[in-house]
């Protein structure tokens, strides 16, 4: 078991977002949480990564064997979780390369291991430069400074794919992308997808799903999850809206 | 969440970091008596040797001093400074004339050593000439006769006023007169001792010029002065970086710099500024006044100021350029950190004579801890400047919520056909950079340092490569808690 979230309740500011919130990601596994506006998808994000403001009032977060409600969210992502941010930040005057190499030094630094050599560094960004076809110049502007919204997100998996997490979290990477550029990040999601390793991939349109397929769906609703299925989920979401689900929330 | 650190506490654990430099030296001192009379100046001149016309110059400046009153337009608060409670001279009673590096006091090279500024390895590594001042006597000199062949002079300033009268006769105090304010005529009567520098007609000196001062004994003023002069066509960088120890005891520290350009030279002065800023509490530190000037007295001349200043109780310092050449050209980058109780008003003067002249400003403030960091800059354009232009840029970057960012900026045009622009804004580091970070497997302490240090980079970029390093690092202690 990769990520196990057992009866999960956290709030912002003392309103209660997430509601005994259950969620289990084996490894190999991708699940599309699905859902409409406000029901507290990007919580959940927060609250797995660790984000500061998210409390967690009951429940518990397992990742990889280990209790991490407490952990501080560096420490969670150098033991391998990795938030795709559904709207990057900018960093004025540090460049991608510089920030790329400090991340991946400190996960190095975590995992007892030397610092990456400038060659070996090197290579690896051309490399992943290529698989999510960000052009060179990129990685030598400020961290998201100047980037269109597709550059924005692809730079996101281009993150992704430098600092190998076992658990990525996409948090509406496809919102604001053209087709092109969400068929190139779901091409770099894709040849990530390994047998140790899961993602959960937020979204609120079924678009991005064909092309990164789910082995299963959640639709969320008023902070739990009210209905899990296979990938054809996503498709009866998208052909009947989510007012069905609303319907039948309010009917229990 | 509970595990979420609240915001402010990890700013204020990441920007409480201690000063990592405070040890002191113990050399013998050969110290005047305390108190500033018109004997102690005499005394101060007597201890160099100094030919007459150099005490009747203190002497001036003294009777001067007498007669104005300390300035208090800064947004500046201390207790008052007690003039007659300082030490105006203290040297190290070897004075040495060394022409190898196994000839230093073991002792101060040891010092230089725990500052990671060998001079050892500069030499080797950086070729860097180094003129090491500790407490106001110059000890060492390196690379002099390098420079000796291309006609360079780099020597302590006693001994300029020893070997070359007639250069010092004619320079000092025409770009800083010592009635120019309080602290300068103060300087210009008890001055210990500094550098100068010569750089001949057409020639380009081949290293930097690097002065490294160090303030080492207690109730020590610290009285340097700096002249440099490039004659016609030549060029010159120097570095200035300083280091003190820990005291208790407020140590004042009032330097004067000239710089003279002549036609068609240009002169990069740079500085890391990293004295003892006092405790946490705010208790001890140097109180540091400045006068910092050069004068583009040439046409197409050009002289650019760059700093770093993290250290410091008190900080009152406005480089500044007269550009009175046609087509001359003044620049002042410039990045100050405050911390805890510090307190920096620092800034530039851009002064326009000359006609087609430019000048930039760029001033990068980074306020942490209780602080209060504040841009105080005059940009003038005289009548006859025509055509002359001027950009300015203040940027002001807060870490947490108890430390003050204030800019004040003076303007005046003479002329229609000049431009003034100036820019300021004020940002916090934001939660979303730091979680961003984070998220990424960067502590909040790194991501700190790694956000400041691209705030600053514009000026960072300025330095000479090896400076920059140091500068980083430098923002790095002055704003982490990971020493103490």
């Amino acid at each position: 078991m990769l990520l196990d979230i057992k009866n999960l309740h956290v709030s912002i500011n003392g309103k209660e977002i997430l509601k005994a919130f259950n969620l289990t990601v084996n490894k190999g596994e991708v699940h599309a949480i699905m859902g409409p506006n406000g029901t507290g998808k990007s919580t959940l994000a927060a609250a797995i990564t660790g984000r500061e403001g998210y409390e967690i009032t009951q429940g518990e977060i397992w990742f990889n064997g280990e209790l991490i409600n407490d952990m501080s969210p560096d420490e969670r992502a150098n033991k391998g979780i990795f938030l795709s941010f559904q709207y990057p930040v900018e960093i004025p005057g540090v460049s991608m390369t510089n920030f790329m190499r400090t991340a991946l030094n400190a996960k190095r630094e975590f995992n007892n291991q030397p610092p990456v050599s400038a060659s070996d560094f090197l290579k690896k960004m051309e490399e992943m430069k290529n698989l999510v076809e960000i052009h060179s110049k990129l990685t030598n502007r400020s961290v998201n400074e100047g980037f269109s919204g597709g550059e924005k997100k692809k730079n996101e998996i281009f993150q992704m794919a430098m600092l190998e997490p076992t658990m990525a979290i996409l948090d509406e990477t496809d919102s604001g992308l053209d087709i092109d550029a969400l068929k190139v990040v779901a091409k770099g999601v894709n040849a990530l997808r390994a047998d140790d390793n899961g993602f959960v991939v937020i979204t609120h349109y079924q678009r991005l799903l064909d092309f990164i397929v789910p082995d299963f769906v959640h639709v969320m609703y008023d902070g739990s999850i009210v209905k899990s299925g296979g990938k054809e989920l996503a498709l009866e979401l998208e052909a009947n809206g989510y007012e069905w689900i609303k319907e039948a929330v309010a009917e229990k | 969440m509970a595990e979420g650190k609240d915001h402010n506490n990890i700013l204020d654990e990441v920007t409480s970091g201690e000063y990592k430099y405070g040890f002191y030296t113990d050399i013998e001192m050969d110290t005047a008596p305390k108190g500033l009379t018109e004997d102690t100046i005499r005394f101060i001149s007597a201890k160099k040797n100094e030919p007459e016309w150099m005490l009747e110059f203190r002497l001036k400046a003294f009777k001067y001093w007498l007669t104005i009153a300390e300035p208090n337009w800064a947004h500046l608060h201390h207790p008052p400074i007690d003039y007659q409670d300082i030490i105006y001279y203290a040297a190290p009673k070897k004075k040495p004339s060394l022409s190898s590096l196994d000839e230093v006091d073991p002792e101060l090279l040891d010092t230089f050593n725990k500052l990671g500024i060998s001079l050892e390895e500069q030499k080797v590594l950086a070729g860097v000439a180094v003129d090491a001042v500790i407490d106001s006597v110059s000890v060492k000199t390196t690379f002099t006769e390098t420079l000796s062949k291309k006609g360079i002079i780099f020597c302590s300033f006693s001994e300029a006023v020893r070997e070359h009268p007639e250069l010092v006769k004619k320079h000092m105090g025409s770009v800083v007169p010592y009635r120019d304010n309080y602290f300068a005529a103060l300087n210009s009567a008890v001055f210990s001792d500094g550098s100068f520098c010569y750089i001949p007609k057409g020639v380009r000196c081949p290293v930097e010029l690097s002065t490294y001062f160090r303030i080492n004994a207690a109730n020590t003023g610290q009285f340097e002065r700096t002249l440099i002069v490039a004659d016609e066509g030549s060029y010159v960088s120097y570095l200035e970086g300083c280091t003190a120890p820990q005291r208790d005891e407020n140590q004042l520290h009032a330097a004067i710099v000239e710089i003279v350009a002549e036609h068609n030279a240009e002169v990069k002065y740079s500085t890391v500024q990293n004295w003892y800023p006092g405790d946490k509490e705010g208790k001890g530190g140097i109180y540091n006044f400045v006068t910092k000037r050069g004068l583009c007295r040439g046409n197409h001349s050009k002289i650019s100021w760059t700093q770093v200043e993290t250290g410091s109780a008190i900080t009152w310092k406005y480089p500044s350029c007269v550009l009175k050449g046609d087509n001359s050209i003044g620049e002042f980058y410039s990045v100050a950190v405050t911390n805890n109780y510090q307190q920096a008003d620092t800034g530039s003067k851009m002064i326009h004579l000359g006609k087609n002249t430019k000048s930039t400003i760029i001033s990068k403030g980074i306020s942490a801890g209780h602080s209060n960091n504040s841009y105080r800059g005059m940009v003038r354009v005289a009548k006859k400047a025509t055509n002359s232009r001027n950009f300015s840029q203040c940027d002001s970057l807060l870490l947490g919520d108890k430390c003050g960012a204030h800019t004040f900026p003076y303007i005046t045009t003479g002329n229609e056909s000049s431009i003034v622009e100036h820019e300021a804004t004020t940002s916090k580091i934001s939660e979303d950079q730091l979680f961003y970070c984070q998220q990424r497997g960067i502590d909040s302490e790194k991501a700190i340092s790694l956000i400041v240090n691209g705030y600053a980079k514009e000026v960072l970029n300025k330095l000479p490569m090896e400076f920059a390093v140091e500068a980083q690092k430098l923002l790095a202690i002055t704003l982490e808690g990971s020493v103490g």
